[in-house]
């Protein structure tokens, strides 16, 4: 039988395909840019070099931010075209509706998706458009103690941020959220691929939790700290 | 034992559905669930009333005929039980039972609590067999099969069609459904000449009935009256993505 | 009534060759001039239908159902018998159809039993190629295990489910035939009558059971695939559904109908546990193998929990009775040895109708995994129905109407006395003779469909012309009439009788009198008794409801005014059979250790009766049984 691309991604099992690849594109990202922002333990000096170190080439900056873009972009639109396609195939409810078996974060999928989003795009918008808060360009540039090279001062940036409590509260829920997101996402797109049996259910399904968690604490550990004064505002 | 029934009533497809009340006395712990409705049916055309239209037919749970969601769960969920095999005995003196239609766009309701799960075979119309003209066939035992593929060709063959994979589904997805057999003949040596061209026909079938998507919830599996594992469905995207490449790149 | 069985000459294992050698045949590229319509899409009709449209036909097929793979063909669990010898235990074709005769009391056609065995090992094949899951061994051969009635291991398997398994073969093929159009499949239709033209059938008419539409369908045969009559009983193992309108309206149009009065006893089915219940529920047959069954010695200690008899104070009575076949015996022998035990207060559970298939020893001996592994699904199935464990206590069991081996008569093509019509699977008369032996209903019913009928069928087709009847005709416009009206009868009568009331009534006398042993008082009464029903049925008949909407109440009422008719036919038909043999018990029939007593020289034939109008008595006609290659003996299992 002959396929084209468009084939594929048409039908309901491509759709999810495209789903379970965005996702793991994602999810990629996310455990990279978690692994980034503890650098701020290590002090103003690690983390400013990282930061400039992914500015210093702008074709792969861009090249990158491009394809998470589409990532995000493939996982969102076709999570839409996926909901409406199921509110379509089943219009009426029970009257008794009931879950035996789905876990809550699998239920939750298109909530929390939606919210992250909103997160992200507010996430762009604070810390790299910084236009939520245009007092971050005023932040003075910061001197690289080995190529004596001007930067911008992320690690101050990022204390700043935190410091305001709500902002920090948001951070926190939404990483709450992404790691329910991923509980269900990280075990599913296994099962999506076609690379999960009965037999490692089980063991993606801990996979997926801990992943979970691991990105949770990663994440949530900077405001935390930052709140609590562990981190020092000035190195 | 006396019950409370909270019944779908529906007169034809483009008519609009209500739940109605029955009380019903003097059911028999030992009786079925049918049978309890049975009873019902029973009582009300002794009244002059219209029964409650239902489907069941071999009643010992392997036709897949029966059907109906209770209390919001296909076949009244207990595990690997069709509603025809549900004893009484399992509800308790005084409860309220709510009693609907499998629900699924798929699925329309012919009248009251009976459904049309032509889809289901329009499905298997598309490619749900191995091509063998009657008569063409060599010795059975010409090819051997391991017992282990034989075993699950054979679990993943027990699917009865009855589509509470469907009714479970929160997006009537009839993926378990499709990926059984899917399963069952991709996994057999017999089946496998027409592997690639089977999946992908099954699949543009099953979306063009009009079934929802998969989510991976697992309601479909624990609400399988066969308890058809998950890993058909993974087998199916697996299947279905080799064959979806070779179409592109030829083979 | 012309009973020809045009069996082909020459030595009985050439039999078949020959006759498909000089069968005529339907050029391929005039097939599909040709149009059938198959009434029923189980086993018989489903198999039946796709070869038909593999080789070219254009086949209409229905069913009442809401899909072909529903067929009660789904529930058959043991197995599949098929003389391939794959055990090298002495099996061969010859020796099926030697145990088919005999298990068949030698109440059958030899011709065409010995047909059945030698398409048998091709239905394997077959089934195998389509998919069908069946036992293995480790080395990945087919597995065999030995099925009621047989001393050698020719019965394949699919776990309990080998008839879902084959019927979802058939269907498949079925449903590959649909997909490319060649078989135009209506579901949820259900036969309401036959349709003759100039003596031969040519149509039938059906009602669409969602909307009500009665509609005639025209073509140029017309083959009946609708299975048994057991639901005659109201309680048996049929699904609630299977029912006679077809098979009885093609009787009242003239095809003759063949010992009504062989039913067949299961005797392994779950007791009745009251009054509320629609049906019975069979435990397969195979369970024999690995099951004792007994009841107590003493009455007294009927009441006692099984743990609490002692080994010697139980009585296997089938080991004991019949010792070389133990429990193994053929069901109908097993089947009245349990009914005596409980008629002699033996038995246990609610009513005392049930004895124990005790596991015990073979858990012993094997171990409970390899019995859950060969019977888990069975077990399941009675622990759901009873809330018992039979890996903890014994099961208890008790014979229920299974299988009917009557019905319509069809010649050596499968074709009735009514030129044009065929009948294939159960709704035939069969090869079973009085008896069918276990794992044969399967084999019947795929040996009918995919290799006796596409080969008989091209004979009676190709002296026809295709396509010369329409549904305009004047014949069909006044079925269609009769059918309208009787449906307005069944209306309009507006009593306050139920028909579930009516069947449960009519199934209590028949399970009484025309059950599992039979008398000459005991048929003169039901005789008697079963016009008063239907002088019930007629006046006091209460159908809520209009003819156009899905009315399962009209539906149970139609179906019923068909059993109230067969139900007479099986009584005069086992009255005038004074003999016992094979699922025809007269007690008046029996040796003094009450074993069956066949009378060979009276009765070696097969009955055929003639619808001589409502209310007549049929004229009983007989169609005599050679026996050259089997010699008639007593069916000694001992």
């Amino acid at each position: 039988m002959k396929t084209t691309c468009c084939h594929i991604f048409c039908s309901s099992i491509g759709k999810k395909y495209l789903m379970a690849l965005s996702g793991m594109v994602l999810l990629g990202f996310v455990l990279v840019h978690m692994l980034g922002n503890l650098q701020v333990f290590l002090g103003q000096e690690a983390i400013n070099a990282y930061a400039d170190k992914l500015q210093s080439s702008p074709a792969v900056l861009w090249g990158f931010r491009f394809f998470l873009l589409a990532a995000t972009l493939i996982h969102v639109l076709t999570a839409i075209s996926l909901v409406r396609e199921n509110r379509a195939a089943r219009p009426d409810a029970n009257g008794d509706e009931k879950f035996v078996q789905a876990t809550i974060g699998s239920r939750t999928m298109g909530l929390t998706g939606s919210l992250i989003f909103a997160f992200i795009v507010f996430h762009v918008l604070h810390y790299t458009v910084r236009v939520t808060h245009p007092e971050y360009q005023q932040i003075a540039h910061y001197t690289l103690g080995k190529s004596h090279k001007e930067v911008h001062d992320v690690y101050t940036m990022v204390i700043m941020g935190f410091q305001e409590k709500w902002i920090s509260a948001i951070y926190i829920v939404c990483m709450a959220l992404l790691c329910l997101h991923l509980t269900h996402g990280v075990s599913s797109l296994f099962q999506t691929l076609g690379i999960r049996n009965t037999t490692w259910k089980t063991n993606l399904d801990r996979l997926a939790i801990v992943y979970g968690w691991v990105i949770f604490i990663g994440f949530v550990s900077v405001p935390i700290a930052v709140l609590m004064g562990a981190v020092p505002p000035t190195g | 034992m006396n019950l409370k029934l909270k019944i779908w009533r529906q007169d034809e497809t483009s008519g609009a559905g209500r739940f109605k009340d029955y009380e019903i006395r003097d059911v028999s712990p030992d009786s079925s669930f049918l049978e309890m409705l049975d009873l019902l049916n029973e009582k009300l055309v002794e009244a002059g009333e219209s029964p409650v239209a239902f489907d069941s037919d071999c009643r010992e749970g392997v036709c897949g005929m029966c059907s109906l969601t209770i209390n919001g769960v296909p076949h009244g969920g207990h595990r690997g039980t069709t509603t025809c095999q549900l004893h009484m005995r399992s509800f308790n003196d005084g409860d309220t039972i709510t009693i609907e239609p499998f629900r699924a766009n798929a699925f329309p309701v012919l009248r009251d609590l009976v459904v049309d799960r032509g889809g289901f075979d329009e499905i298997i119309q598309a490619g749900g067999f191995i091509t063998c003209r009657t008569g063409s066939s060599q010795d059975a035992n010409e090819v051997p099969i391991p017992k282990p593929v034989a075993d699950d060709a054979f679990d993943f063959a027990a699917c009865i069609g009855c589509g509470a994979c469907v009714a479970a589904c929160k997006n009537a997805s009839a993926m378990l459904f499709t990926g059984a057999k899917v399963a069952h003949l991709n996994t057999l040596p017999q089946g496998k000449a027409e592997k690639d061209r089977r999946t992908l026909a099954m699949v543009a079938k099953m979306d063009d009935a009009g079934f929802g998507n998969c989510r991976n919830y697992g309601e479909c599996s624990a609400a399988c009256p066969k308890e058809i594992p998950l890993d058909v469905i993974a087998k199916m995207n697996r299947d279905y993505a080799v064959a979806s490449v070779k179409g592109i790149i030829g083979k | 009534m012309n009973l020809d069985a045009r069996t082909p000459d020459g030595p009985i294992a050439e039999k078949w060759s020959r006759h498909k050698f000089t069968n005529k045949l339907v050029n391929p590229a005039n097939r599909r001039k040709y149009h059938v319509i198959m009434v029923g899409t189980g086993l018989a009709g489903g198999s039946a239908a796709a070869t038909l449209a593999e080789q070219g036909y254009n086949v209409t097929a229905f069913c009442y159902q809401d899909s072909p793979r529903r067929a009660h063909s789904i529930a058959a669990q043991g197995g599949i018998n098929a003389a391939k010898n794959y055990q090298n235990d002495g099996d061969s074709v010859h020796r099926l159809f030697y145990d088919t005769v005999k298990g068949g009391d030698f109440r059958s056609r030899e011709a065409n039993v010995h047909r059945l065995s030698e398409v048998s090992a091709n239905i394997i094949d077959q089934c195998v190629a389509q998919g069908v899951p069946f036992a293995r061994e480790y080395g990945g051969l087919l597995a065999n295990r030995s099925f009621g009635g047989a001393q050698v291991s020719r019965t394949f398997y699919a776990r309990g489910a080998t008839g879902q398994q084959l019927l979802l073969g058939a269907y498949s093929a079925l449903s590959r035939q649909i997909g490319l159009g060649a078989v135009k499949m209506y579901n949820r239709h259900e036969m309401l009558d036959l349709v003759l033209v100039d003596g031969h059938a040519k149509g039938v008419v059906t009602r669409n059971l969602v909307t009500g539409e009665v509609k005639s369908w025209a073509a140029d045969a017309v083959i009946l695939a609708t299975g048994g009559y057991s639901n005659v009983f109201y309680l048996s193992t049929n699904a609630t559904g299977c029912n006679s309108i077809a098979t009885m309206r093609a009787y009242k149009k003239g095809a003759g109908f063949a010992n009504p009065c062989y039913t067949q006893i299961h005797p392994t089915c779950i007791p009745q546990s009251g009054d509320h219940q629609s049906k019975l529920t069979l435990m397969s047959e195979s369970l024999r193998n690995d099951g004792r069954v007994w009841v107590p010695t003493d009455v007294a200690d009927c009441e006692k929990p099984s743990h609490q008899i002692p080994e010697e104070a139980r009585d296997y009575f089938l080991e004991r009775k019949y010792p070389s076949f133990g429990n193994l015996a053929p069901r109908d022998i097993a089947s009245r040895a349990a009914k005596e035990a409980c008629d002699e207060g033996r038995g246990v559970g609610p009513g005392k109708r049930g004895v124990y298939l005790d596991f015990a020893d073979a858990i012993q001996r094997l171990g409970a995994s390899a019995i859950k592994e060969r019977y888990g699904n069975l077990f399941d199935i009675y622990q759901r129905i009873t809330g018992d464990s039979a890996y903890e206590k014994p099961m208890r069991i008790y014979p229920a109407p299974h299988y009917t081996m009557g019905g319509l008569w069809v010649d050596y093509n499968l074709q009735s006395t009514i030129p044009g019509l065929f009948v294939i699977g159960e709704a035939n008369f069969s090869d079973h003779g009085a008896n069918r032996l276990g794992a044969s209903a399967l084999m019947q019913g795929l040996a009918d469909g995919y290799f006796v009928l596409p080969n008989t069928l091209p004979n009676y087709l190709a002296g026809e012309k295709p396509g010369s009847i329409d549904t305009g005709m004047e014949a069909f416009r006044q079925v269609e009439a009769d059918v309208n009206a009787f449906t307005n009868k069944l209306l309009s009568i507006n009593g306050n009788r139920t028909a579930r009331s009516l069947h449960l009534e009519l199934g209590r006398l028949m399970w009484e009198k025309c059950g599992m042993a039979r008398n000459k008082a005991g048929l003169e009464e039901a005789l008697q008794k079963i016009p008063e029903i239907r002088e019930e049925f007629e006046n006091n008949l209460k159908v809520v409801g209009t003819d156009k909407e899905l009315n399962q109440e009209l539906e149970r009422a139609g179906r019923l005014s068909e059993f109230l008719n067969l139900a007479e036919l099986m009584c005069h038909d086992a009255l005038e059979r004074d003999e016992s043999c094979g699922g025809h018990f007269r007690e008046e029939h029996q040796t003094d250790d009450g074993e069956a007593v066949r009378n060979d020289e009276r009765f070696a034939h097969a009955a055929v009766w003639e619808y001589k109008g409502l209310g007549e008595k049929p004229v009983r006609h007989v169609e005599e049984l050679g026996f050259k290659d089997v010699k008639l003996a007593i069916r000694s299992y001992k």
